[in-house]
């Protein structure tokens, strides 16, 4: 899960990092009152979004006067964001932040993240702060320094050596804070089952060392040890039906197509939306039921891909295994029917008690289309799709 | 022959008592009746499941049956600790299903894994299967014919689709490993990729692989210097959209990295018959075998 800027400071806040005063808001005199209480007498209005790239997108805005701010807070309010992370559609901001200013005399980036090649979890920092690091890392990656922690020894002295050397932070006054950063950032990514801790940028300011945006991603798996970061999770960033699906232990994805795919298990599922494209198809979503398949997901799955009125076939692809073919078929045509669901249906079933399963669909009222294996199948919805438009 | 398993292997399971464990342990004693040898489970010591012993620890299971291969069903809050038990008690094989292990607790059983002999297969992995000898997981034993095929994937499901096209088209399997789609796994293709090349038995590999990671550009560099033997090669995910998780936890393409593409370019560089599409994986692999 992902949080919003504020939250992540306010986490770290809590965990003794340096980061800026600030104060979230969700209104213009909100937002006043929170530059009313900054020790600063200028302050930064931030757009709180799930998605980086707000700076460029007019979404953080500098103000002099509590009239000014006003006037941000109400322009950004209800304002839809489109920035490179948000896609096309962008994102509306219903959240502001507005946190105090402060001089910068450098600019650092430093995250901790999962290597999963290594594995281990891994310090990356660069002295090109506040830039795209995948930018930084695709044109300069000389600029980018990992350090790969070894989790059985902990977060040793000489790794942070390792990186104020790199980032010239030596023998500065600024060293032993960037050391005590280090290691509360180190201590909090455990803690809280994060999986990204980036911050960016890391700055100077004057003899102070200060935490000027920073991004956390929290461990999904690890959701049932972490309850009190669930109360941080903001629902309306994320997609309705996704978190509908999720509450039947259903993995969907919304995609821009017009072929709803039905599947059990993921690679499946990933694999069925791109054998539709291959045949010049457009999945509406990707769609996991899981790999046991039970009547109750089916239905549900079937009434969520539904409720996408772009939808103008289905196709549904699953390997049964040790499920029967037959109650799988059996709990499809009762959901199509309590449904009343009126696009087509391409069906393709394997597994135990196929044939009867087939059979089954056939002799039912309802228009199924049959298909004999994946292939068969995606070229059948792709071919009744391109009929319903 | 075949690989990691075979009608000798006698496995323990961990997490016997439960729903999944109890089903899928009856299923591999009815695929080969004398592999499975007992069951473990803290609190339930002395019990008899499936007409299986049920011991309190790994350590004793192993002492009383002999058994070098452990399964794993036990739920994720609890699921690493029971890997770094069958580690601690030198399980050569260790094969964990369960789905939802937070990452940074298996970043502790990888650090465990490192100092030990022991093999982990998964975890959130369907399991290993050598068929007609012996049936470690969930898949569905009938799908499978035993043959002369490797297969090694990071799915589920695509992995009996595979399984499918092969024994459809007389070919039939040596050995079928689910490697898993957590973010950190026990087992990557690289290791089984040399196993298989040092099998007889084994006369091609499939490999199917997915968004999110480097695995599988790591096994096509592989598999150009010291994979002899035809590899057909599928990546699922093409169509997936950047920075989404598609349901395994390990499928996402992030920081611009683990794209399907670029791994699909990687395996076609290294020799692979990559196939466009996955109904297409057993076809080529008979015309791999026949040319």
């Amino acid at each position: 899960m992902n949080m919003h800027e504020y939250q992540a400071k306010e986490l770290l806040r809590h965990n003794g990092v340096p980061v800026p005063v600030g104060y979230p808001a969700f209104s213009a005199t909100e937002a006043e009152f929170a530059m009313l209480r900054l020790p600063s007498e200028t302050a930064v209005v931030k757009a709180q979004i799930h998605a980086g790239g707000r700076g460029k997108a007019g979404g953080v805005k500098l103000v002099q006067s509590l009239q000014e701010c006003r006037a941000v807070a109400e322009s950004l309010l209800g304002k839809t964001l489109v920035t490179p992370q948000t896609g096309s559609e962008g994102k509306v901001v219903n959240r502001l932040y507005v946190e105090e200013t402060a001089s910068i005399d450098k600019e650092f980036y430093l995250a901790l993240l999962l290597d999963r090649s290594l594995p281990a979890v891994t310090i990356v920092a660069s002295t090109q702060g506040g830039m795209d690091i995948e930018e930084v890392a695709a044109k300069t990656p000389e600029q980018i320094i990992k350090v790969p922690i070894d989790c059985s020894i902990g977060l040793k002295d000489f790794y942070s050596h390792r990186l104020s050397i790199a980032l010239g932070l030596q023998g500065t006054v600024h060293e032993p804070q960037f050391h005590t950063l280090l290691q509360q950032l180190y201590s909090v990514f455990f803690k809280y089952d994060l999986s990204l801790l980036e911050i960016n940028p890391l700055a100077i300011s004057g003899d102070k060392l200060i935490v000027l945006d920073s991004k956390l991603t929290a461990d999904n798996n690890a959701t049932y040890r972490q309850q009190a970061l669930q109360s941080l999770r903001d629902f309306a960033e994320e997609d309705a039906r996704e978190l509908e699906a999720a509450k039947f232990g259903l993995s969907y994805i919304c995609l821009a197509g017009n072929i709803g795919c039905l599947v059990n298990g993921a690679g499946l599922a990933m694999a069925t939306m791109d054998i539709v494209k291959h045949y010049g198809g457009r999945p509406s979503n990707f769609l996991d039921i899981g790999g046991g398949a039970n009547a109750d997901q089916i239905k549900q799955a079937v009434r969520i891909v539904l409720q996408d009125q772009s939808v103008q076939a289905i196709f549904i692809n699953i390997f049964g295994g040790i499920v029967r073919c037959d109650l799988v078929a059996d709990g499809l045509i009762t959901t199509v029917k309590d449904l009343g669901c009126k696009v087509p249906i391409v069906v393709r079933l394997e597994g135990t008690n196929v044939d009867a399963a087939r059979d089954l669909l056939k002799q039912s009222d309802l228009s199924f289309t049959i298909a004999n294996d994946m292939a068969d199948g995606a070229q059948k919805v792709v071919a009744a799709a391109s009929k319903a438009l | 022959m075949a690989i990691l398993i075979d009608e000798h292997t006698r496995v323990i399971t961990q997490g016997i008592t439960g729903r999944t464990g109890k089903f899928h342990t009856r299923l591999s004693q009815e695929y080969a009746s004398s592999c499975m040898v007992g069951g473990v489970h803290p609190r339930k010591r002395g019990q008899t499941v499936l007409d299986l012993p049920v011991f309190g620890t790994v350590a004793e299971a192993r002492a009383a049956t002999g058994a070098s291969a452990s399964v794993i069903y036990v739920p994720p809050p609890a699921a690493a600790d029971a890997i770094i038990e069958a580690i601690d008690s030198e399980m050569e094989l260790i094969v964990c299903i369960t789905e939802g292990i937070p990452t940074l607790d298996m970043l502790k059983v990888s650090a465990a894994l490192r100092k030990s002999s022991s093999r982990l297969i998964g975890p959130n992995c369907p399991g290993v299967i050598s068929p007609g000898r012996c049936r470690i997981g969930i898949m569905p034993g009938y799908v499978h014919k035993q043959g002369c095929i490797g297969i090694i994937s990071r799915s589920g499901t695509l992995t009996y689709e595979a399984v499918w096209q092969t024994s459809n088209s007389g070919l039939g399997q040596s050995t079928c490993i689910g490697i898993g789609g957590d973010p950190i796994i026990g087992t990557d293709f690289v290791a089984l990729l040399e196993l298989f090349e040092q099998d007889p038995e084994t006369k091609g590999i499939v490999l199917i692989g997915e968004i999110g990671g480097e695995d599988e550009i790591v096994a096509a560099r592989y598999i150009k210097d010291s994979v002899s033997k035809p590899v057909v090669g599928f990546i699922a995910g093409k169509t997936a959209p950047r920075g989404k998780v598609m349901g395994h936890a390990g499928a996402v393409v992030s920081g611009g990295k683990g794209g399907a593409e670029e791994k699909m370019e990687a395996l076609a560089t290294a020799g692979v018959q990559v196939a466009k599409s996955p109904a297409e994986i057993g076809a080529l692999m008979a015309q791999a075998l026949s040319s």
